[in-house]
Order: structure tokens, then sequence, then C-alpha cells
């Protein structure tokens, strides 16, 4: 069974469409004992990092995510949440990541809002993926680059596009809504 | 780099795909799903699905289509159409769609701008401005068209970005159904003047005419419908066209 964290952020439900499509049974839940108990957790995301985080100290999610031993997939704000700090709402985070989140200067039209391609892709959850790979973004605040970072993407700086260390992934993007690319990622998520 | 984004739009009644003609004369253009599903296949980089019926009772249709619609598409899509309150938006996005688009009851109660962006995000609201060019001015129009506003379109575009509108699908009547091009000058000025994206709709025939909104233009994407519903263009030859012309597509 995959586990997706229900906690009070948006596009969960497509989330949840995307593993089905893929044949997997999951389940939306913020209950700890089935998070823990889960083959796989993915941790999805839209939304403000302040409440969000809020949300996760008062369910004691944010203990029990750092906690987990089997694969965890971040997504979009889980990314974000995954990493030490965020600027949105000066919010201390998860810290897995080694690296903070920043808004974007505002010198081309922010969100970030559509495909755009990786580069220095590597590890087993882009294996497959080349550079000429498009992916779909929506995001106003971005991940730094640093030592977890396994692909990164340039739309006014280069950020980290997907990290990982140890069990647990990430991707800014939404994998979700990323045509066959991203089921290919999920595919790769959910196999190992 | 960031793609431009080609989107093709599905006008939805009881369930089926129309097109009208300068904003009449609706033809039957299939399935919804199916067609939707073939645009992926082609690689569509988004679909924006428009209830051109959206009354009450049809609004309960509406949110099952968008959960079916939800389950098997795998790229983002936009839904619109008679969407009035909170309540509205609450129910189509619980159903499954990554953005709604309003347009009338934007204008109508400017507010409910705000409150989406609040409530889901800025990057879910889409503020479609259906514009008209007469006596040397381009002016907002709703209702389908079909009533004219005392809104200048520059200054509209402006306010709904101020109010935390994620994107704008600009519609020129003008242009819309005409098969003549997109409208270059109005959809250069809009996207100048605001830092979100702007969708360039209405007028779209050539591949040619894709080239020139993007080339002429600060467009994030463009939005058609009849030339990709009748099989006139396919989005998978407009991309290889659109990339020996050095436009950046996916």
């Amino acid at each position: 069974m995959i586990a997706i964290i229900k906690y009070n952020a948006g596009n969960i439900r497509s989330v949840e469409n995307a593993v089905k499509r893929l044949g997997y049974d999951c389940i939306i839940t913020d209950n700890a004992d089935q998070i823990r108990t889960s083959e796989k957790v993915i941790f999805p995301g839209v939304g403000e990092a302040s409440s969000a985080m809020n949300y996760l100290k008062k369910n004691n999610l944010d203990t029990l995510i750092k906690s987990l031993n089997q694969p965890v997939l971040g997504i979009c704000l889980g990314q974000q949440l995954m990493c030490k700090y965020s600027d949105e709402g000066n919010t201390g985070c998860l810290g897995i990541f080694d690296a903070s989140v920043k808004k974007f200067p505002p010198n081309e039209l922010v969100p970030h809002m559509g495909w755009n391609n990786l580069e220095n892709v590597k590890g087993e959850l882009l294996k497959g993926i080349s550079i000429n790979d498009n992916v779909y973004f929506v995001h106003s605040y971005y991940s730094e680059t640093c030592t977890n970072t396994i692909a990164v993407c340039d739309y006014i700086v280069p950020f980290s596009a997907a990290m990982q260390k140890d069990n647990f992934y990430a991707t800014q993007f939404h994998l979700e809504k990323s045509a066959a690319v991203g089921e290919k990622i999920l595919k790769n998520f959910l196999e190992q | 780099m960031l793609k431009k984004r080609i989107i093709p739009c599905l006008d939805i009644k009881d369930g089926r795909t129309v097109k009208g003609v300068n904003f009449l004369d609706i033809r039957d253009a299939g399935d919804a799903i199916d067609l939707a599903k073939k645009y992926v296949r082609e690689s569509a980089d988004e679909l924006v699905f428009l209830d051109i019926t959206a009354t009450e009772e049809k609004r309960k249709t509406l949110s099952a289509l968008v959960e079916k619609i939800a389950k098997e598409i795998n790229i983002p899509f936009t839904v619109g159409g008679g969407i009035n309150s909170l309540e509205d938006v609450s129910a189509i996005i619980k159903a499954g769609a990554d953005k709604v688009s309003i347009n009338s009851s934007a204008v109508k109660r400017p507010g409910l701008i705000s409150e989406m962006a609040e409530q889901y995000g800025s990057q879910c609201v889409v503020v479609a401005i259906d514009t008209k060019f007469e006596n040397n001015a381009w002016m907002v129009y709703v209702n389908g068209g079909k009533t004219p506003t005392p809104l200048k379109t520059l200054a509209w575009a402006k306010q709904v970005e101020k109010l935390g509108a994620g994107e704008i699908l600009l519609t020129s009547m003008n242009n819309d159904g005409t098969k003549n091009g997109f409208a270059v000058d109005i959809t250069n000025e809009i996207s100048e003047a605001v830092n979100i994206p702007v969708i360039a709709s209405g007028g779209a025939g050539t591949k040619a005419h894709f080239k020139e909104i993007f080339e002429q233009t600060k467009a994030s994407g463009a939005l058609a419908a009849s030339i990709f519903h009748f099989g006139e263009i396919s989005i998978s030859e407009l991309k290889d066209y659109l990339k020996t012309q050095n436009i950046p597509v996916r």
C-alpha cells in the first residue's frame, strides 16, 4: 500500500489518480500508523509553507515524516518543506535536505509555470530521463541547489528540480501532471 | 528553457465538445474525454474545458465530468464556464481541476479573484477576458461575448493581476473563429503590461499564426479549438513546425 499524506494542501487527488493509473493501491491518510506501516509514502502539496508546516506540527506529522525508513517522495511544496528553511512565511522546515527555499527574483514571470527541461540528472529516481525531457512546474519559491540535488532546472536561477537523501526523494515539478515523462519517474519511485 | 504552451480548448455542452464560430453557430466536435486523450497523445501542454451551457442543473454534471477527466488525463487542465462563487470553484477543484477560469463573474464581483487566490493559490486562478476592438479601443465583454462593459481591456488585465489572478486567457472576439490569426496588438500590449502568463486565444488558422504570436508578443501560450478538433492541424505537427522556427516547445 502507498500512503499519500493528507494535510491542508491541494492537489492530492491528482497524485492519487496518477498512482492508481499505474495500477498501485493507495490511501490518503494522516493516520500515523497507516503512514508508518505503508510500503512507500508520498508527501504532495500545493499551498503555503508556513500554514502547511503549522498543520504538520499540530498533527505530529513533522517528526513522523523525518523518522520514516521506507522510500518517501515529496512533490512541489513537499520538496520545499523537506528543506531546512523557507523564505515563504519565514518557515523552519523539516531539514531533510541541506538547502533553503527562496523566492524567485521577478526578472521573469513568476510563478515559474509550464514545461521545462531537466539538467544534470542523476540517480535511480530519474533513470531514463534525458535533458530533452520536459516536466511541468508551477511555483514561486525554489529550493537552492546543494549536495542533495539530483536534477537542476534553470529558470531565472538554477535550482533543485529534484532531490534525494537516503530514502527521501523529492521533485519540485508535478510528476503527476507531467505526461509520460512524469509517469516514468513515478514508476521508478514505485518500483524500486 | 521554459516552453511555449499549446493549449487546445474544448467547449463542453452536455459532456460533448462543441465549437462555435464567432461565439455562435454551434457544431458537434466529439466526446470530450476521447478528444482530450487524443490531445494528450499529441503532446498538448495543457487543456481548457469551457462549459458553455453552465446552468444550475448542469453544474453537477460538470463536476462529474471533471472527475472523469482528472482520472484519465495526466497533464494540467483548466475548467471554466458559469462559475459564480467560491462554492462553484471548490467543487471544481475538489473534482480534480488544476485551474479554474472565471470571466463574467470576475467582472461582476472582482473580489472573487482574491478569494480564490487566497483559498487555493494564484496558480489556479485563470481570469478569462473576452475583448473586442470597437471605436478605437479594446473593451471587455461578458456573458459569452454578448454583453459589453465599460471596462478597458488593459486596465482590467492590470486589475485582475493585482487581485491575485495567476494567468490571463485573452480572447479577441474580432479574431475568434476567423482563422485569420491571433490579435497580435492587444496580446502584445497585455503581455508587456502584466507579470503573469498571458494565453492568446482566438483566430488561429495556420501554423504560422502560432509562430507569429510567439515571436511578436510575450504570450506564454496559445489556445485554439476548431483547427485542432476538425483535424486541420495536429498538435504534434504544429510543434514540429515551431521547433524548426526556433520557438521553444515541448
